[in-house]
């Protein structure tokens, strides 16, 4: 293994502020702590799925400052003031966003895992515009990987939102 | 007559579309998996992964990973807990013969990325960290991972596995009738070892309940199995282990045998008297099972139009040094075809790697890989279209047991997606389709899985308000079984589906195997159906206990059950709703658990196999090696379909694997170091959605009785075939002849 640690020493926290879900969140975190496991292992944000870790497979994707971007491969600490949307924010009082209940009308997963991420990063595409064709859409989703193979009803979910014009 | 399930003769719920009961909960993001369940004070433990594929372990420096503040332990094979003794307690439920891996048990190092320690802390990253500073010293030796220098010590597995049929006994002279046939076609196919590679990584955490009982969250396709793994490894009763999983972030094999990460977190969590989660990385998903690396030659033997004369179909497959791994890999030729002279072989090899695994449709994705391009070879030997050569070597009854089929609806599947694909307007010469620059192939394929059932108990409970609750043990792995459940038991008592709820993966309820093999819903669907029944007879014995009852003198087989009522079939004014009966009965619920297994008389006369027919197109850029699949037709008979929605997403998810075996899937192992190199999902590549176009599914249902719900299965069907009729389009559009998959560019371009 390559890291050197040097002598052990507890981690040093620093102060950040984050607004996760509508909500001022004021936290100690730790310098090496990826935005993805602050949501999970400190925040019970477990909708937010770790998949790899590495950014290659999108499970992790969430809305900050309302584009898409893969929680494991940001550092807390980099996105303090930062405006943060899980999947748990997308719902509001209890009713579906739009491509929630697209994805479920459209039986656009399987197991689940994935799901949270490709919600988020639909909801971050269409908030893109660049998409059109489902052609585009295709392209524009792959970094969100369905290794249960719901990728055409997930481009029909996500074109029944497009076309209804029901996306936030 | 279409079997049904509800009392009225016709199904309301059973047979119609329904959105996922469990939907809400993993759009949503509540649907919790195994690495995401709190426990107070949880300490978290990271796996150590070994550094060599072979040797021992000469070293193992603990001392500086124990000196980062945070760190609780670290446990090695030095000083991890006593476990059993006998390996025999380490066999799970679907262990395959042999002596299961044990993690941490001795210095040994039986293959590439083998678990040798595992770190315990306070926090993730500080166990992450600490794993990073365990040092460890080695004797290696060289491994030998390549099954095909291992061929020479080839052998039949003396032990069989449970439920795996080996090859049958020879039939006619295989031989001497290839020797004589006009036309002979000998080849040997491959595909690439596969990772399953589910979304979520494998993950366990134990809750400490104190007194020595433990709550578990196991990544697994039956919790059952866990539960008995850890009682046997740790000498626990199973009244002490709890075992709940409620969702699977994907399975396709790789979570119906408890994997290490379970046994250390268990181990570290009765040593620390604490919860303790370990989660997988992504790279050490590649340490563990695979879609074996099988060699296989078949060798056809026809008349000029065709006709099989001799067939054979020979298999080596690689398994590890500790368990002979085995799966059905040729048996389906013979299952397929009508062939008077057949011999067909499975023998295994041990290389220096973990035990391979179940993976997606086991045995049948490799085996009828190479069947089916082996049949579009046959086709254009001797000038037949590739559907017409099939029909004409049709197999009316499976003969590698003399069986009939219970039913067999493949020449409606041919003859169905045939016709959706627009087969009949295929120029059979290659390299005669194109569309601006690029080649276009259509290629076709067959499928066939078994369709199985298992011995599965459920309980149903039926309270005053109306509400049921059904339920087993065995788990819903994306295939949408909580969904099809609660259908069944809709039908069954005559409930809307919003007033039964279907629970799933918890030790606490009715036993039930893994889910696999496509058995589930024949098996716990049946069980399900089953323990309705008996809560229908039991409250319709209260309805007609009632004063003045409208049911007096009715007989249990002349009512139906409708919109939570009993009545008198075809007299709706006489009837008694199921929440009067039970307050007559002075209950405040009804309960039932009752069991299901296969029906050995059946079996004992007939066969019983899902078949599909698969059409595909491809396009192809010539100059960049790129295929492109672009249309792909899956004619399906699996029996009786319960739920559409979720019964043709099963389809989906199979094709969509396919392509990625096709023309993607390979993990690479480099053979001087024994070691899988492509470990994560940037270079062992799954299909993303730019992969995946336009894929139809067609079902073609069958009526039969090898179970009372006359479902056959749909986990497995959609895979079959898949790649072979992908690589036949791409002969079809290149005129070149691919059998060593997944076919990338390199194979493409000269």
């Amino acid at each position: 293994m390559l890291i050197d640690s040097g002598s052990p020493r507890a981690m040093e926290t620093v102060g950040i502020s984050l607004t996760i879900n509508g909500e001022v969140r004021t936290l100690e975190v730790a310098p090496w702590t990826t935005l993805l496991d602050l949501l999970r292992e400190r925040l019970d944000l477990t909708g937010t799925k770790k998949g790899c870790d590495h950014g290659q497979c999108g499970a992790c994707t969430v809305l900050v400052d309302g584009k898409r971007i893969n929680s494991c491969l940001a550092l807390a600490v980099m996105k303090d003031g930062a405006t943060v949307t899980t999947i748990e924010g997308l719902t509001e009082a209890g009713t579906l966003h739009p491509l929630q209940a697209a994805f479920v009308e459209h039986d656009a997963f399987q197991c689940g895992y994935c799901t949270p991420g490709q919600i988020c990063s639909a909801a971050g595409m269409i908030a893109e515009g660049h998409a059109r064709s489902r052609d585009e859409i295709r392209e524009a989703m792959s970094g969100n990987i369905c290794r249960c193979g719901a990728y055409t009803n997930i481009v029909d979910a996500i074109e029944d939102v497009m076309q209804s014009g029901a996306a936030r | 007559m279409v079997t049904t399930i509800s009392s009225t003769g016709t199904d309301r719920y059973v047979g119609t579309a329904h959105s996922r009961v469990d939907g809400p909960a993993k759009v949503t993001g509540l649907a919790k998996y195994a690495g995401e369940f709190a426990a107070p004070d949880l300490a978290h433990g990271y796996v150590v992964s070994g550094g060599i594929a072979k040797g021992r372990i000469t070293a193992i420096e603990t001392a500086e990973a124990e000196a980062v503040p945070g760190v609780i332990k670290v446990f090695t094979h030095e000083n991890r807990p006593r476990t059993a003794w006998l390996d025999y307690n380490y066999r799970d439920a679907v262990a395959p013969p042999g002596s299961p891996f044990r993690a941490l048990y001795d210095d040994v190092i039986h293959y590439s990325g083998q678990p040798v320690a595992l770190v315990v802390a306070e926090d993730f990253e500080t166990a992450r960290h600490a794993a990073s500073l365990v040092k460890v010293a080695y004797a290696a030796e060289v491994p030998a991972t390549d099954v095909d220098a291992q061929a020479e010590f080839a052998y039949d597995p003396p032990k069989k596995r449970a439920g795996i049929k080996p090859p049958p006994q020879p039939w006619g002279d295989a031989t001497a009738a290839y020797e004589a046939a006009p036309v002979k076609l000998s080849n040997d196919y491959r595909l690439a070892v596969e990772h399953h590679n589910p979304m979520e990584p494998h993950a366990s955490t134990v809750v400490w309940d104190g007194n020595g009982r433990i709550t578990v969250y196991d990544k697994i396709q039956g919790v059952s199995n866990s539960q008995g793994y850890i009682a046997a490894v740790f000498g626990m009763k199973k009244d002490e282990v709890r075992v709940l999983n409620p969702y699977l972030g994907g399975g396709f094999g790789i979570g119906l045998r408890p994997q290490y990460q379970l046994f250390l977190a268990v181990m570290a969590a009765r040593d620390l008297e604490r919860s303790v989660r370990v989660t997988l990385t992504r790279d050490q998903m590649f340490t563990f099972g695979y879609r074996p690396d099988v060699r296989q030659r078949v060798s056809l033997g026809a008349d000029a139009a065709g006709n099989l004369q001799s067939l054979r179909h020979d298999a080596l497959s690689g398994t590890s040094r500790f368990e002979d791994y085995q799966e059905v890999v040729v048996n389906w030729s013979a299952i397929l075809y009508d062939c008077d002279n057949v011999a067909l072989s499975y023998k295994l090899a041990q290389i220096d790697t973990y035990t391979p695994a179940d993976m997606r449709a086991p045995g049948a994705v490799t085996g009828v890989l190479a069947l089916e391009i082996a049949m579009d070879k046959l086709a254009y030997a001797t000038g037949q279209d590739p559907v017409a050569l099939r029909l004409a070597n049709y197999s009316e009854r499976d003969r590698t047991e003399g069986k009939p089929f219970g039913s067999k609806a493949l020449r409606a599947c041919y003859a169905q997606g045939a016709e959706r694909f627009g087969w009949e307007r295929r120029n059979p010469k290659p390299r005669s389709m194109t569309e601006g620059r690029e080649l276009v192939g259509w290629g076709m394929a067959t499928g066939v899985w078994e369709a199985l059932m298992q011995q599965s108990s459920a309980q149903a409970t039926l309270t005053s308000d109306g509400k049921l609750v059904v339920g087993n043990s065995t788990g819903d792995i994306g295939t949408g079984t909580y969904t099809i459940l609660t259908q069944i038991a809709a039908e069954v008592l005559g409930l809307p589906m919003e007033d039964v709820t279907t629970k799933l993966g918890d030790t606490d309820l009715a036993e039930a195997p893994v889910a696999g093999g496509s058995w589930t819903a024949a098996s716990s669907g049946t069980a399900v159906m089953k323990a309705c029944r008996k809560i229908a007879a039991d409250v319709f014995a209260m309805a007609r206990a009632m004063d003045d009852s409208p049911l007096a003198n009715v007989d249990f087989d002349r009512v139906v059950f409708e919109g939570g009522r009993i009545a008198v079939a075809g007299d709706p004014s006489r009837s008694v709703s199921l929440v009067d009966a039970m307050t007559a009965g002075a209950v405040d619920k009804v309960e039932a658990t009752e069991s299901a297994g296969p029906d050995s008389g059946h079996a004992k006369e007939f066969a019983a196999y899902t078949h599909s027919a698969i059409f595909v197109e491809v396009k192809i850029d010539e100059d960049l090696g790129q295929v492109r699949v672009t249309r792909v037709v899956s004619a399906i008979a699996a029996g009786k379909i319960i739920n559409p929605k979720t019964a043709r997403s099963q389809i989906l998810g199979g094709v969509v694997m396919g392509i990625g075996s096709a023309l993607e899937e390979e993990s690479m192992l480099d053979h001087t170091i024994g070691r899988f190199m492509n470990h994560n999902l940037g270079e062992y590549h799954v299909p993303v959605n730019a992969d995946i176009q336009n894929l139809d599914v067609i079902f073609v249902e069958e009526e039969d009785k090898a179970n009372p719900m006359g479902v056959k299965g749909l986990g497995e069907i959609g895979i079959v075939g898949t790649a072979a009729a992908i690589a036949n389009a791409v002969f079809h559009a290149t005129g070149k002849r691919i059998r060593d998959l997944p076919i990338t560019v390199d194979k493409l371009i000269d």
